[in-house]
């Protein structure tokens, strides 16, 4: 008499402690291998693209800010570079260089709140508070310049809101100079470690073929062996006067691909981003922020499609604009949207566990997917 | 010796039984419960450079008194679609499960619940009635994940018994007696007469002992963390993956019971480590009470060193979570049939084979 | 590295018909005006050929032209009727490093295009953005449906400029 097995249906619901935001995995388990995985988003939709439309170009650039809102200054960044090329407007060099700075501390700040929920997830929950502990000095920093900690409107078209704090110099280089032994003590206590290493190694492979072809960008496509950041393949902004090297997954304790080297990845890159900070610092010129901000936004037609480097990859801004002083279309091609559709490869055949463990390591953000 | 001073003082045995046996509840498990509860905040947040509940009373020592109340006065909410007389009757299981295993460990020299001469099969036995508690909690809860949850955590206890009772039984071999309170005054004198360092014997028998013990005792000491489903070993539990497995659906004074009997499991286990093979209520370095000619010292300072070392061990188990992720559950598997149990195995063979020298 | 002009003469080689037209005249970058029946073997040749090698798609993005004729419906409200909606590529080839822009263009009344997703399988999901937000029906897609708005969503296409508010969804009152 053979069995009938039947396959279960598990719902990891909208509400759950580690699917880092509002999103619904459908699972469909055959004992506790994952047969296949069905993701629910849009339940942050909140329709960011038709408000754009509503308002002037000026105005878009909080709406900006809460799409992914663990890495604000990068939309901002994104949508500034966009309109500055479409309208032809020339930046002064210090704002160039504190946009940098601004964009690399919040690189190391989003990477902290990965690393830090990508251990809580997997059971490690001291690393969480070490990471945030950092981040807390991250932003402090922001707010002594904007006024805020997440979420800035600081980088405007043309310019900067306003100019740095005058002790904005001195507190970054004390915590450069703290966060060194505290990133060597994460390694420590995290990377390292045998468990973690049992949990993630050779978990959820990604080929760097299979990435390219869905479009994977950003940490996840440098994991799986390929050398591609837009901070050195497209250049933008001042990126191309400092030194620094692209971190490159190597398969050091497992496959090259695997959830190991995702979550390794972020660690190098937050000590390049370390570097990058150091050299702006030194070279920062004086200049005054405002001065290049236009009186009106009013684009000539056209369109425009720039990107650049988010934490997650590559953020995209397609803005076409029809002579007036509201956008047409603004289009945001956001980088978790387009990893999301690879997970369901990433998970097959592995287990429950590994759900979480490789949600973690591809780094999404549900506010960016929905928009 | 205490049920007897009792007969003496009421005359009758059923009452004197009694006060025996709800002793160790009343006056050590359930303030230590309540003393753990803080103690595992207060330490975790120190290990996680913060400072956990300050406001409370000094320093917050009164929280878990205000965690209870809370509990109390909750609702005691049962989802329609459960087996009711399952949903309702798994908490006592797994409460039950493991306070009774107290009744055989002796806190000191004059104090023993039941003077059973079968007391390490006697727990072994009892703590496996939380495996059916644990199954009766899922299974009632009608709810996919605390099914999950209870399905890996009977996985893991029952398998986890195994190197547990491998390495009693080598301490049974080489003692010659089941009885704990027999076990702990074996070690008698100093700290070099404990079973870690090989047994009360002098002679080359303890030396040959010595490298068994200590690995014997790191076996034992992991194979229990995952028999009170601690961390790294918390799968049935694990926040992030299954809300709060087994007991997700419980609420209110069922759940506290779930809680208080994880924590009175955790002491038990510490406290059957500290038996064997550290020498139960026996001190370091012989007695005060030896000094000073004071007799009645005596138990109070068993009772101390007693207490001591299952706190430390307890510590060590809390110190454990909040540093290491955790398995998953078919690592968690391998870990035990492919690694414990044959090193046990082994430790059983040359144990034996060193005790007919 | 091939410039817009270069990639458009290879294309116009292989396809003619189904290339209609280079168009550079606005800022910033040229694009390709293309068939939107056609597509999908366009972007297969691009994908495969060695001198474009397109293996990235960077963006699809659907856009609403509102170059219809505006007219009144029966509630009194203003809704387009004819023009285009138009769905924009963007591509990328990692290895040569060279982009290129694409355009199709369809009828507002009975939008269809045919699917990208054998090319590059990024397209999936921006291609249920697309039909989500603006009813573009993309011929031999997988699995086509609404992303993310509610999957019984039944009140139209929200991106579109003529597109009003329902007033009740599912008992619900939409407007706040």
């Amino acid at each position: 008499m053979a069995l009938k097995t039947e396959e279960m249906v598990l719902n990891m619901g909208p509400q759950h402690p580690s699917t880092h935001g509002v999103l619904r995995l459908e699972l469909k388990l055959d004992g506790e291998i994952i047969s296949d995985v069905i993701p629910h988003i849009g339940y942050l939709h909140r329709c960011f693209e038709k408000h754009s439309e509503a308002m002037t170009y000026p105005q878009v650039i909080p709406y900006t800010d809460r799409m992914d809102y663990l890495a604000s200054m990068y939309n901002e960044f994104g949508y500034a570079l966009a309109m500055e090329r479409l309208m032809g407007i020339e930046v002064p060099e210090r704002v160039e260089y504190i946009r940098v700075i601004m964009g690399e501390l919040q690189r190391i700040a989003s990477h902290l709140v990965a690393l830090g929920t990508y251990g809580a997830d997997i059971g490690a929950f001291t690393p969480f508070l070490f990471c945030f502990r950092d981040r807390e000095r991250i932003l402090h920093l922001f707010e002594i310049t904007c006024g805020a900690r997440l979420l800035y409107n600081y980088i405007w078209i043309g310019g900067l809101s306003n100019d740095l704090h005058p002790d904005f110099i001195r507190l970054t280089k004390e915590f450069i100079k703290d966060f060194k032994p505290n990133l060597k003590e994460l390694n420590d206590l995290l990377s390292y470690n045998a468990i973690f290493i049992e949990r993630t190694a050779n978990v959820g492979v990604l080929p760097p073929d299979t990435a390219i072809n869905y479009g994977v960008t950003g940490p996840n496509l440098r994991a799986s062996g390929m050398k591609w950041d837009l901070r050195k393949d497209d250049p933008y902004s001042v990126y191309h006067k400092f030194n620094y090297e692209i971190p490159v997954g190597s398969g050091a304790k497992g496959k090259i691909g695997d959830c190991w080297d995702r979550y390794f990845i972020r660690v190098r890159e937050m000590e390049e981003s370390l570097k990058i900070i150091e050299q702006a610092i030194d070279q920062i010129p004086d200049g005054d922020v405002t001065s290049a901000i236009p009186k009106r936004i009013k684009p000539p037609e056209g369109q425009i499609y720039t990107r650049v480097e988010n934490p997650r990859g590559e953020l995209g801004y397609f803005i076409i604009s029809d002579g007036s002083l509201n956008p047409a279309r603004v289009k945001v091609r956001a980088p978790s949207f387009v990893t999301m559709q690879v997970f369901p490869e990433l998970c097959k055949g592995w287990m429950v566990a590994d759900v979480v463990a490789i949600l973690g390591s591809i780094d999404i953000v549900l506010g960016e997917i929905d928009r | 010796m205490m049920y007897e001073w009792l007969y003496d003082l009421t005359g009758s045995s059923i009452l004197s039984m009694f006060i025996v046996s709800l002793l160790p509840l009343f006056a050590f498990i359930l303030p230590f419960a309540l003393l753990a509860v803080l103690a595992e905040r207060k330490v975790s947040a120190h290990m996680q450079d913060r400072l956990g509940p300050m406001r409370v009373g000094y320093h917050g020592i009164l929280q878990t008194i205000a965690d209870i109340i809370k509990l109390l006065q909750k609702e005691d909410l049962v989802p329609s679609a459960t087996d009711k007389k399952l949903f309702n009757f798994a908490p006592l299981l797994v409460f039950t499960g493991s306070y009774a295993a107290f009744a055989a460990i002796p806190f000191s020299g004059a104090f023993i619940g039941s003077q059973i001469e079968l007391g390490l099969i006697y727990i072994v036995a009892v703590t496996g009635l939380v495996v059916a508690g644990i199954l009766m909690a899922g299974w009632a809860s009608n709810n996919k994940y605390s099914l999950l949850g209870a399905m890996r955590s009977a996985a893991q206890i029952i398998s986890y018994e195994i190197p547990t009772l491998l390495i009693i039984l080598t301490i049974v071999m080489i003692t010659g007696t089941l009885s704990l309170y027999t076990l702990s005054e074996l070690q008698t004198s100093f700290f070099w007469n404990w079973m870690i360092f090989g047994g009360p014997d002098t002679g080359l028998q303890k030396f040959l002992y010595l490298p068994l013990m200590l690995i014997g005792c790191l076996v034992i000491y992991i194979s229990t963390l995952a028999e009170v489903n601690r961390t790294p070993f918390d799968i049935p539990e694990a926040e992030s993956e299954l809300v709060s497995g087994y007991h997700t659906e419980y609420s209110g004074m069922k759940f506290a019971m779930f809680f208080l009997a994880e924590y009175a499991n955790m002491f038990a286990v510490s406290a059957i480590v500290a038996i064997i093979f550290f020498g139960g209520y026996q001190s370091p370095f012989g007695y005060l009470g030896n000094t000073l000619e004071l007799q009645w010292l005596i138990p109070i300072e068993q009772f101390f060193w007693f207490t001591a070392k299952g706190l430390f061990f307890v510590f060590v188990q809390m110190w454990l979570r909040w540093t290491l992720p955790r398995f998953r559950v078919d690592q968690l598997m391998a870990f035990c049939w492919k690694y414990l149990i044959p090193i046990a195995f082994v430790i059983l063979l040359f144990a034996g084979l060193i005790s007919l020298i | 590295m091939k410039t817009a002009e270069e990639i458009f003469s290879i294309l116009k080689e292989k396809f003619g018909d189904s290339i209609i037209e280079l168009k550079s005249d606005k800022p910033v970058e040229p694009f390709i005006l293309t068939a939107p029946l056609e597509v999908d073997k366009i972007s297969i040749y691009l994908r495969d050929n060695s001198e474009l090698l397109f293996d990235s798609l960077m963006n699809l993005s659907g856009v609403d032209d509102a170059n219809g004729e505006k007219v009144k419906d029966e509630n009194g409200n203003e809704i387009i009727k004819g023009g285009n909606l138009s769905v924009w590529y963007h591509l990328e080839s990692t290895k040569l490093k060279h982009k290129l822009t694409l355009k199709v263009s369809t009828d507002r009344e009975k939008p269809e295009v045919a699917t990208v997703t054998e090319a590059w399988k990024c397209a999936d999901w921006h291609e249920r953005e697309a039909y989500d937000m603006y009813g573009i029906i993309f011929l031999n897609h997988p699995d086509l449906r609404r992303i993310l708005m509610p999957y019984d969503w039944e009140h139209g296409y929200p991106l579109r400029k003529d597109y009003q508010n329902p007033e009740f969804y599912q008992g619900m009152k939409v407007p706040y």
